[in-house]
């Protein structure tokens, strides 16, 4: 099904600089592969070498952290937003 | 929450009754609240984008105690944002600045200043007089240094940062509440995320963010409302979007969890990946460079040289020097615009983007590109001083 991923400010260059992608997912790993499959520039700022999502990118399905649902194997609705909010340390 | 602060010895004048009536009256406050405020004390880290606003409206709403920590001078690109400081001040300390607003805004603040960078050092004995940490910085090594003395000092950290027109805020490391680990638990590698001085920041965003820092402040001191613990508040100022996100305490956070590995304060440049200065710049330990005096001579001479811009097009259009643009992004993708046989010489704001572009360039076959050092600015500074810096 169709669900929305909301891109953060400084990913928005290597998604084609848009804020909001439609991708086919019934997860949400599959959600972010589908993302990375139609932004391949994104793959290096979201996961490592590895292929495991970088520890200074959260990933939230609703308001939720995914750590805390059941990682990449969590289901999607619908509705469902998944948001990717990685550290900034601006201030001055 | 048990209250933060003792206000048993704070009074106040008839002067500061009237300064203050417009929160005497408010049942959320009362003459208890105000002292409570005066008996506070905050320490604002940085009084930059996020630690003006913050300063000013901690001074003004009667914060008896503030500290500041910031090392840094006033230049000409903070004006834009940072409004503690005005245009007579370039060139001055910003804690001059800063404290002589201040205390035209409130002269009953008493404010105690540290001309100095926050480090492992000094962080636990800085922090230690202060009730509650403000954290303005904006270096990732900073963040994880302030975050860790405020656990280990058992002291809420009211958090947030920007870049370009969007910004984050939380409280962490409340007795109950998730720490900035919890919430990341590591840095990103240099050069990975961009800093304000690259992406830019919306003037007003600091503005938004670091009231919002003054709020969770303040409602902290008052024991008032429901403070910003366990969440992240996300602002996107261009779609005036407000969105919230759960962050919940990790019961294996290295500083916080149950059995934490981080007991003392660490070296936060070694966590960062930060090994002085070039690190911005990794890729230039094998990269040629060619200095501007040398390019500009060769120039001048009438050599066969291609200089290629790699910024982009809206920082082409502040200032350039005829090179031909193509942005770093687009480069893999428009590389057949260059001619392999040719010298190259590329350049970009200050020399970072466009080391990234030689490695890529000589890595494609380009083996004649080299990296103008110090980029447009240092060309500016050292060829043509009537160029604009940004
Ligand atoms: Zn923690």
């Amino acid at each position: 099904m169709s669900i929305k991923v909301l891109i953060p400010t400084p990913l928005r260059p290597y998604a084609g600089k848009q804020s909001i992608i439609e991708v086919n997912a019934q997860t949400v790993g599959e959600a972010l592969s589908d993302l990375v499959a139609r932004h391949p520039d994104l793959r290096k700022h979201l996961f490592s070498e590895d292929g495991k999502l970088r520890s200074f990118v959260n990933v939230y399905l609703n308001d939720e952290d995914i750590r805390y649902l059941n990682k990449d194997a969590t289901p999607v609705k619908e509705t469902d937003t998944v948001t990717i909010v990685p550290s900034v340390a601006g201030g001055r | 929450m048990a209250p933060l602060i003792d206000s048993s010895q704070a009074t106040l004048s008839n002067e500061e009754i009237l300064r203050y009536s417009r929160h005497l009256i408010m049942p959320e406050v009362t003459l208890e609240g105000q002292k409570k405020l005066k008996g506070a004390r905050v320490l604002c880290v940085g009084t930059g984008g996020l630690g003006s606003p913050l300063a000013l409206y901690l001074a003004a709403a009667g914060v008896g105690t503030l500290g500041l920590v910031d090392f840094d001078v006033v230049d000409y690109t903070n004006l834009q944002r940072q409004v503690l400081h005005h245009t007579s001040d370039v060139g001055r300390l910003k804690l001059d600045s800063a404290i002589d607003k201040l205390i035209a805004i409130n002269p009953f603040v008493e404010i105690k200043r540290f001309d100095t960078y926050l480090s492992s050092q000094n962080a636990l004995e800085i922090i230690s007089g202060f009730d509650i940490i403000a954290d303005g910085t904006d270096n990732f090594a900073t963040r994880y240094l302030v975050n860790d003395a405020c656990v280990l000092s058992g002291k809420p950290n009211v958090y947030a940062s920007i870049f370009r027109f969007e910004g984050q805020a939380s409280i962490f490391a409340t007795e109950a509440g998730p720490c900035y680990r919890c919430l990341y638990p590591e840095p990103p590698p240099p050069g990975l995320v961009p800093s304000c001085a690259e992406g830019g920041v919306l003037g007003v965003l600091p503005g938004l963010l670091g009231v919002i820092q003054a709020t969770e402040v303040i409602k902290l001191i008052l024991g008032a409302g429901e403070p910003l613990i366990g969440r992240l508040l996300l602002v996107d100022a261009l779609a005036m979007r407000f969105r919230e996100l759960r962050v919940r305490k990790n019961p294996e956070c290295p500083v916080c969890g149950a059995n934490p590995t981080v007991k003392e304060l660490i070296d936060y440049n070694q966590f960062c990946g930060i090994r002085g200065e070039e690190s911005e710049a990794s890729p230039s330990a094998k990269i040629p460079e060619i200095q501007p005096e040398e390019l500009k001579r060769r120039l001048d001479a009438q050599e066969d040289i291609f200089v290629l811009d790699v910024r982009e097009p809206h920082e082409y259009q502040i200032v350039n020097i005829k090179g031909h643009l193509i942005p770093l992004g687009d480069l893999p993708t428009r590389v057949h615009e260059l001619d392999s046989s040719r010298e190259i010489v590329v350049h970009c704001k200050s020399g970072a983007r466009s080391a990234k572009a030689v490695d890529f360039l000589r890595k494609s076959g380009f083996k004649r590109a080299a990296n103008l050092t110090g980029g447009i600015l240092a060309w500016a500074d050292r060829i043509d001083r009537s160029l604009p810096k940004y």
